[in-house]
């Protein structure tokens, strides 16, 4: 004997179901965006300090060298036999600098290359203290190494607003869209259902999956590089939910008259293409023209990655995200309402 | 409608309605539509493709708004009464494709769990014949199995009116029975069913009366033994004669109503058995003519509508 479920409850749970059984929807929603992260994060990952190729000619018991081996954390040396091969080495990019010991020495480079001239104050830096060169101004450094500064630290957050807008347009407006293709629609609205229940139920299974969806981002994230969550847990959470919701808004909205899966993908790639590019998801949105900036910062994914930015790498409170929070939450609430009036039951 | 007088609710229809029209551009669908069902009766309406059966039907679903006419179901306006009407109904469509990924039993229970009272979807897998297929995802059926489950879904609010549209059709012989069976019950239970379809043998079995629809209007209405006796020639006499009499020598027996040719067989509708088929013979031994098959049977609604529009049910 089964008990009846009332219908909202049975109406998302139904659809959380028919979601978890899509092999295909399951991978965009979890397995897309963490292989994403995997290779932005690999491909911009930070190495140490970069290494400086040298090149030494005549490198033996005599010349000033001798006794002076170059030693610096920040080269790498190589000797060649004859100043031909040091040369050659140098024309075809394989060291920056070549070093002559002579007396004096001479230091052979190209001015106009960065590294040949990094490479030139690290040489001399070098073997001038290794001279016993006192500087006469005594100094200390202090190294940075500053987790939330790297290009995975921004990226996250970003891919992070991307997947919940990808899966609430995408996630709520395809369900919609086949439903009405399959005549289930139709054929709710044929019982006592309210209409209201089942929009309701597009976005309550959505944010089902939106806590899971968040956790394996942010554990992704926290545990294979390290990046930082200096802000409230909870306010994320909240941001994330906001945007979720609004983003829901627009997949109603995308989905409330179209008839076809074609005609669904078109309006959804139009929502959505624009912000994969504007609002700052893989570089920062501050790089496009200042007229533009208005507009750019009203999207609704610019102020769900602007929120989750300042949350997690800034450590911001709730107050630093109210013009944010404002943006997404009339978004939301404007496209539920217009989704609402136009929808296409039939 | 006062429901206080018992009286007044059992004679009122079940479904009724008045100069239904509706177009679509330029095509007049249903086209000034009259119907009056009475509760517990199984009423069909019989037409070909496109001649405004499913237009007529979800209009009275209250899915669909009429341009034009008067619907009342169990008393109750579609403007007024949505919700309360919806909970007394049940539904059919013509094609539905439920969601594949889900069980028979999920989908029942979503569906019951839309009405606010309804049966067990237990009991209703068994009713249908669906108890092994419980567990089974709706992809993994077979046509009949998925229409059976469509029709547990419109009974999961225990509703008084059962709507179908095209219940059977593209089933095999075997799984058409067995709806009918379940159709029978329902009915047998004191409710009320509209179905359509274009098979004869639908109407015929299951319909207390049906509504020969063509081009959005009904243009015959009665039991099916009614709108039999109503031809002038109930009786149909298949032969098949070398070499074959023409419609002009056919004409000239007595009491010959419609006359069609299906391959080389003669399908002749006349008043009397006892004056055509002599008549017939004489003719085709004055001809010469060797008879190499003939039958007859009592005329059917297949008969009927051939009669009324000229035209076969299922010539399209």
């Amino acid at each position: 004997m089964s008990r009846p479920r009332p219908a909202l409850a049975a109406l998302t749970r139904a659809r959380v179901l028919e979601f978890i059984r899509e092999p295909e929807a399951v991978f965009w929603v979890f397995a897309f965006p963490i292989i994403m992260a995997v290779v932005l994060g690999f491909a911009f990952r930070e190495k140490g300090p970069e290494k400086v190729s040298v090149g030494v000619v005549g490198a033996g018991a005599a010349g000033p060298l001798a006794g002076h081996p170059l030693r610096s954390p920040v080269l790498k040396t190589t000797s060649y036999a004859t100043l031909e091969d040091g040369l050659q080495a140098l024309r075809t990019g394989k060291i920056a600098l070549l070093v002559e010991n002579e007396d004096p020495l001479i230091y052979h480079f190209d001015p106009t290359r960065p590294d040949a001239r990094l490479a030139r104050l690290e040489v001399d830096d070098a073997i001038q203290r290794a001279a016993g060169r006192n500087d006469p101004v005594p100094f200390k450094e202090v190294e940075m190494h500053d987790k939330g500064s790297r290009y995975i630290d921004f990226l996250l957050p970003g891919i992070l607003g991307l997947n919940l807008m990808g899966t609430g347009i995408w996630g709520i407006g395809f369900g919609i869209v086949n439903a009405r293709l399959k005549k289930t629609l139709k054929l709710m609205t044929a019982t006592p259902m309210r209409r209201s229940d089942f929009l309701l139920a597009q976005i309550l299974s959505r944010l089902f999956f939106l806590l899971l969806e968040i956790a394996a981002i942010l554990a992704f994230g926290v545990l294979a590089f390290g990046v930082p969550i200096r802000g409230s847990l909870v306010l994320l959470l909240a941001a994330a939910l906001l945007g979720s919701l609004s983003f829901a808004g627009l997949g109603l909205l995308v989905a409330a008259r179209a008839k076809t899966i074609e005609a669904a993908s078109g309006l959804m790639n139009l929502v959505m293409v624009p912000m994969w590019l504007l609002s700052g998801v893989f570089f920062s949105a501050d790089r496009f023209p200042n007229a533009a900036q208005p507009l750019i910062r009203a999207l609704p994914l610019t102020a769900l990655n602007d929120a989750l930015r300042a949350v997690m790498l800034e450590g911001r409170g709730a107050a630093a995200i109210v013009v944010q929070a404002a943006i997404l939450a009339a978004w939301g609430i404007a496209s539920f309402a217009v989704a609402l009036k136009i929808f296409r039951w039939q | 409608m006062s429901e206080n007088t018992a009286k007044a609710v059992s004679v009122a229809p079940a479904i009724l309605c008045r100069g239904l029209k509706k177009h679509f551009g330029e095509v007049r669908a249903v086209d000034g539509l009259d119907l009056e069902i009475r509760p517990g009766e199984c009423f069909g309406l019989l037409g070909p493709n496109g001649a405004g059966k499913t237009t007529t039907i979800e209009i009275l679903e209250g899915l669909t708004p009429p341009d034009a006419g008067e619907v009342t179901i169990l008393g109750r306006h579609w403007g007024e009464h949505e919700r309360e009407l919806r909970a007394r109904l049940g539904v059919s469509l013509q094609e539905t494709r439920f969601s594949e990924k889900l069980t028979v039993f999920e989908m029942l229970d979503l569906f019951r769990s839309l009405y606010p009272r309804g049966r067990d979807p237990e009991l209703l897998l068994r009713d249908l014949s669906l108890e092994e297929k419980r567990d089974a995802r709706i992809g993994k059926l077979s046509g009949g199995q998925r229409q059976r489950l469509a029709v547990a879904c419109a009974l999961a609010g225990d509703p008084e009116i059962l709507f179908l549209d095209e219940p059977t059709t593209g089933l095999d012989p075997q799984s058409r029975l067995q709806l009918w069976e379940k159709f029978e019950t329902f009915r047998a239970a004191g409710r009320t069913v509209l179905l359509t379809t274009h098979y004869m043998e639908e109407a015929e079995r299951l319909c207390d009366r049906v509504a020969v629809v063509d081009h959005g209007k009904i243009i015959a209405q009665g039991t099916p033994a009614e709108l039999v006796a109503g031809l002038h020639a109930p009786h149909i006499v298949e032969f098949a004669s070398e070499p074959a009499l023409s419609a002009e020598d056919l004409k000239a027996l007595p009491g010959v109503g419609d006359c069609r040719k299906r391959d080389d067989r003669w399908f002749v509708g006349v008043a009397s058995l006892v004056d055509a088929v002599p008549a017939l013979l004489a003719r085709l031994d004055r001809g010469g003519a060797k008879l190499l098959s003939l039958s007859t049977h009592r005329a059917t609604l297949e008969d009927v509508f051939i009669s009324l529009t000229g035209r076969e049910l299922r010539d399209e």
